[in-house]
């Protein structure tokens, strides 16, 4: 089987824009996806491609519509929060079977403002406010509050990721926000769900990412000197657990999906340079750094005690602002942390560059459960 | 608005509702002992096929993981405790936990909590139809 490198991959700045279609904001960022590889979409075999919101309206045919109707087949995607690292898997997959030589993998999403989760449905009367919560604040606030439970971690705590992926974002143009949030602002900020206040959850915006994948037979050709090697490619969906039916487990899904990822790769958790990680809610990252093997069970609080995780420290982790700053369209959020590292591996991150990265990972969750994990590596 | 009929059960794995005896069913596997709520054929832990039998399930437990929600959407009353309890004999449940000034110093993880049944709030069905649902209270 072929190995699998990226070869273009780029992201609109994440924003709102309610002038723009989803199709539009697709195509902007699949023709900086194409610009950046030295391809045009005549020279595309497949298009993978990942939304939400307009799932069954032929997000990639209209995006092709906008840039070039070349005939390829096209694939649209739907996983949750995972629905882009899906699509970008898909993408891989096609090359690994040996059916693809360059294909393109794109996510896109345009998002309201406000709550997500909890909307109830079926009939009788809303059950929110009654049965507990179905909002996203709260569920991943239960989440965090089972780690705080087991290991003791604090208010405090969680709200640093925050304090962290905001300051980093700060390094970040395409960063949907640029702005310091030092901890008494964040733990004094509106409380949405104890303990994740207003500027622990993330932030609803409009984005786009998109990728181009090739065969090692066409990287050769094209030249590797920016290429980045797809290590592995993982999916998981939610393993059985007791509590499932009450309280989503974002924790075992993850497990096994790293699990399955360091082995693909050959590589462990102590390789890796950098993390994009699924931080939906600050309660979230404190999981992950466990779920990945970063630091062993109960030693998150401490990793974000002592900076293990900032720029600058073991393993930084959403160097570029993560979901929390630099937004999460949900369809483009999987597309968009592979441009992230990637970006790292070529060193071309400019002031967030995380120094001598040659290893990255990226991760994401779709509630329902779906875990996406992708390890990249730097090739030259 | 008309006058409804009730009260009916908030979900269908509440039993005996307007009755003196309303309780949480769960819904077993025979193979495995899984417990799930709802009714279903199959289990999704053991995959074993049509082995599941419905159980009563306990009216005590303790609290595992809980949220303080403070924004929640238009016309639900906030604040309030979403609390998760594993229920003694087995089983666990999402709900409001009643009773307790919503503070995380009120709130004890692993905490004794007793399953009451009230009505729902005073919400409402477009029938008017009212509803009894189930919550958490600390252990008398």
């Amino acid at each position: 089987m072929s190995d699998v490198y990226i070869m273009g991959v780029d992201m609109i700045k994440f924003g709102r824009f309610p002038e723009k279609t989803v199709p539009e904001l697709g195509a902007e960022a699949t023709l900086m996806a194409l610009d950046d590889a030295g391809l045009t979409i005549q020279d595309m075999q497949a298009m993978y491609c990942g939304n939400l919101g307009q799932a069954n309206a032929m997000v990639g045919q209209r995006v092709l519509q906008q840039i070039g109707q070349t005939g390829i087949g096209v694939v649209n995607c739907a996983n949750a929060c995972a629905t882009g690292a899906t699509a970008f898997r898909e993408a891989w997959m096609s090359i690994k079977a040996g059916v693809n030589d360059v294909v393109l993998a794109v996510g896109v999403e345009q998002m309201g403002k406000g709550l997500l989760g909890g909307g109830g449905g079926g009939t009788g009367i809303p059950k929110e406010g009654l049965l507990g919560s179905g909002t996203m604040p709260a569920v991943f606030a239960e989440a965090g509050m089972e780690h705080a439970r087991n290991h003791g971690t604090t208010f405090e705590q969680f709200a640093k990721v925050s304090v962290k992926n905001h300051h980093h974002s700060t390094l970040n143009p395409k960063a949907m926000y640029q702005i310091e949030t030092p901890l008494e602002t964040v733990m004094n900020a509106e409380m949405i769900s104890y303990p994740n206040t207003k500027l622990m959850c993330s932030v609803n915006v409009d984005g786009a990412a998109a990728a181009v994948l090739v065969s090692e037979k066409k990287a050769k050709e094209m030249g590797m000197a920016r290429a980045v090697k797809v290590r592995a490619s993982i999916l998981t969906s939610d393993p059985y657990s007791d509590r499932d039916l009450v309280m989503p487990d974002v924790n075992a899904v993850t497990r096994i999906a790293a699990k399955q990822a360091y082995e693909m790769a050959g590589v462990g958790p102590e390789d890796v340079n950098l993390v994009e990680l699924h931080d939906c809610f600050a309660t979230a990252e404190i999981l992950h750094y466990e779920n990945l093997g970063l630091c062993a069970d109960g030693e998150a609080g401490r990793m974000i005690d002592e900076g293990e995780v900032a720029l600058g420290g073991r393993v930084p982790v959403n160097v570029s602002g993560g979901l929390l700053s630099k937004g999460h369209p949900l369809g483009a959020t999987g597309i968009a942390n592979i441009y992230e590292v990637s970006t790292h591996l070529r060193g071309e991150a400019d002031k967030r560059q995380v120094k001598d990265a040659r290893i990255g990972m990226t991760h994401v969750i779709g509630l329902g459960s779906a875990c996406a994990i992708h390890i990249l590596e730097k090739v030259a | 608005m008309a006058d409804g009929q009730g009260p009916l059960p908030i979900v269908d794995w509440l039993k005996g509702a307007g009755t003196d005896d309303p309780y949480v069913e769960g819904q077993k596997c025979g193979v495995c002992s899984a417990i799930f709520l709802g009714e279903r054929s199959h289990c999704s832990k053991c995959g074993a096929r049509d082995q599941i039998a419905p159980t009563r399930l306990g009216n005590k437990g303790k609290l595992y993981s809980y949220s303080i929600v403070h924004r929640s959407f238009p016309g639900i009353d906030v604040p309030y405790i979403s609390a998760i309890v594993d229920l003694e004999g087995g089983g666990t449940l999402k709900g409001n936990l009643i009773n307790v000034d919503p503070k995380p110093e009120n709130i004890e993880f692993d905490m004794p909590v007793d399953v009451v049944f009230d009505d729902a709030l005073g919400r409402k069905d477009q029938d008017g139809n009212s509803y009894i649902s189930y919550f958490f209270q600390p252990a008398a």
